[in-house]
């Protein structure tokens, strides 16, 4: 068995972020709405078991990127993706590639936290369960369990399963939506400004967990919070205007960027 | 550079500029007035020397809470984040200049009336005189900003070094002539070393700076000339 610490995972991960393979690969990409544009050419690749954040001014394109990595901007009318973006090998813009499988190996999870109007275990239950990843109660119960537990939400719920989801507090509820993105075992996480309605406890918990995810995980985070960017990413991606201006280390991105438009930006200044 | 959204966090960055300016006229003066006081065994001067020390004490404080309260509050990122943390630095380097110049202010009381040769006192002035242009220069690029001037401060640590170790040897010199000379020249011995170590802060000061500035380490080595660690050591 060869199994490292999760420390030791954390620490080989950050040394070789220049040798983590990429998961995704957006080449050229741009989006328009209508005729308007609203990503210009953007070269982005996202590194595996990586948290990868997206920031930038309210506009600059940086949500619009994230919803075109499982094809959530297929459900506006008049958008239109130009480029091409893959998953592992696969063109995710292919015509001949199932969308709802798409977006079960690139989950989504948003900025107001969504329960299903169902009970706590229903909501967890209901991808794996669309997607036929369980047949039997027990395998049911076994794929509950172990999502709410990666949320880090089990102990808190584990004695009311049955009530409703909307029932919980915000934070507890951003939680149960990301236990309902990971029960699918997606390969990919989106996260659309998860915490922007969460007070600093609930933000801590989620942060925390994105943390944990990583291990399992890619994920790509869109945020407005410079400082949760610089807590849970380690690389940042900075978007204005449509464009990409800089794709960087963290660490560098907050101490050093090479970009004036970035330094502006994550210092709060006006250029 | 653009200024913040938020003026009011302009302001304190302005504050900790300011402070940091003040500090370094302060300082600069005092060693300006230490030697001098050395050199025309002036104890009044000394005096005043010693007592303005408190005054470099009490800003260095200062400028600490306010970085600290302004980390807190804004959780300066980037440029402003080196330039809070610089700002802790040079305030420390700055603090340190005056304690040396107030070491040697303390020494006047000792050396005085000793008779010190014209010809030693020359080499301490001529010695203070290059580490007060550094100190001196070393402000201005702080109000430049200049990673290149910067730079060339810290090449110029060299020649302070170098006088130095010749001081030593002269000092070492007349010791040995009159052993009389040993108390008042262990003294000068030490200011010279003040001297010496005021050099270092302001390339310790421009190193500083070309950080805040680039947000890089200066490349290499620091150069130096200073052998009086190994002087008088057995040579095989």
């Amino acid at each position: 068995m060869n199994i490292m610490s999760e420390a030791a995972v954390e620490k080989a991960l950050d040394q070789k972020m220049n040798t983590v393979p990429y998961k995704m690969i957006g080449k050229d990409v741009s989006v328009y709405y209508g005729e308007k544009r609203a990503l210009f050419d953007v070269n982005l690749n996202i590194r595996e078991n990586t948290v990868t954040a997206l920031i930038g001014p309210s506009g600059c394109g940086k949500s619009t990127f994230l919803r075109t990595l499982n094809r959530m901007n297929d459900t506006i009318e008049n958008c239109r993706v130009t480029g091409k973006i893959t998953l592992d090998e696969d063109d995710i813009y292919d015509p001949t590639i199932d969308v709802v499988e798409l977006r079960a190996r690139v989950g989504m999870v948003f900025q107001k936290p969504n329960p299903f109007p169902k009970s706590i275990y229903d909501n967890v239950a209901y991808g794996p369960r669309i997607h036929g990843l369980a047949r039997t109660k027990s395998e049911f119960d076994d794929v509950v369990e172990t999502s709410l537990q990666k949320a880090g939400l089990w102990n808190e719920v584990k004695d009311r399963l049955q009530e409703p989801g909307t029932g919980l507090s915000g934070g507890q509820q951003q939680r149960l939506c990301i236990a309902r993105a990971v029960a699918v075992s997606p390969e990919v996480i989106l996260m659309d400004e998860p915490c922007s309605a969460l007070d600093p406890i609930a933000t801590a918990k989620v942060e925390e967990l994105i943390h944990e995810l990583r291990t399992n995980f890619t994920i790509v985070i869109v945020t407005h919070s410079m400082q949760q960017a610089a807590r849970v990413s380690q690389r940042t991606a900075m978007f204005h205007l449509g464009n990409l201006v800089e794709e960087n280390d963290t660490d560098k991105m907050f101490t050093n960027p090479d970009d004036q438009r970035t330094q502006d930006y994550i210092m709060g200044r006006f250029g | 550079m653009s200024m913040h959204i938020m003026s009011a966090y302009d302001e304190e960055l302005k504050y900790l500029t300011r402070r940091i300016s003040e500090m370094g006229g302060i300082a600069e003066q005092m060693v300006g007035e230490s030697v001098r006081a050395l050199v025309n065994s002036d104890l009044a001067l000394a005096q005043k020397v010693i007592s303005d020390d408190t005054i470099l004490d009490e800003a260095e404080r200062q400028i600490g809470e306010k970085a600290i309260i302004t980390i807190a509050k804004r959780q300066p990122v980037a440029a402003d984040l080196r330039e809070i943390m610089g700002s802790i630095r040079i305030a420390s380097d700055l603090e340190r200049v005056g304690d040396l110049g107030k070491n040697n202010a303390k020494r006047v009381i000792a050396v005085a009336g000793s008779g010190i040769p014209r010809k030693l006192a020359r080499g301490l002035e001529h010695l203070a005189e290059l580490a007060l242009v550094q100190l001196k220069e070393v402000l201005d690029v702080y109000a430049s900003r200049s990673p290149e001037k910067a730079n060339s401060i810290r090449e110029r640590d060299e020649e302070i070094d170098a006088i130095y170790t010749s001081l030593f040897r002269e000092l070492l010199t007349y010791m040995m002539e009159d052993p009389r000379n040993i108390t008042p020249c262990t003294h000068l011995l030490f200011c010279a070393k003040n001297i010496e170590r005021i050099g270092d802060h302001a390339t310790n000061i421009a190193e500083t700076i070309y950080y805040m500035a680039t947000g890089a380490q200066p490349e290499g080595e620091r150069p130096k000339d200073d052998n009086t660690s190994t002087l008088g050591a057995v040579k095989d």
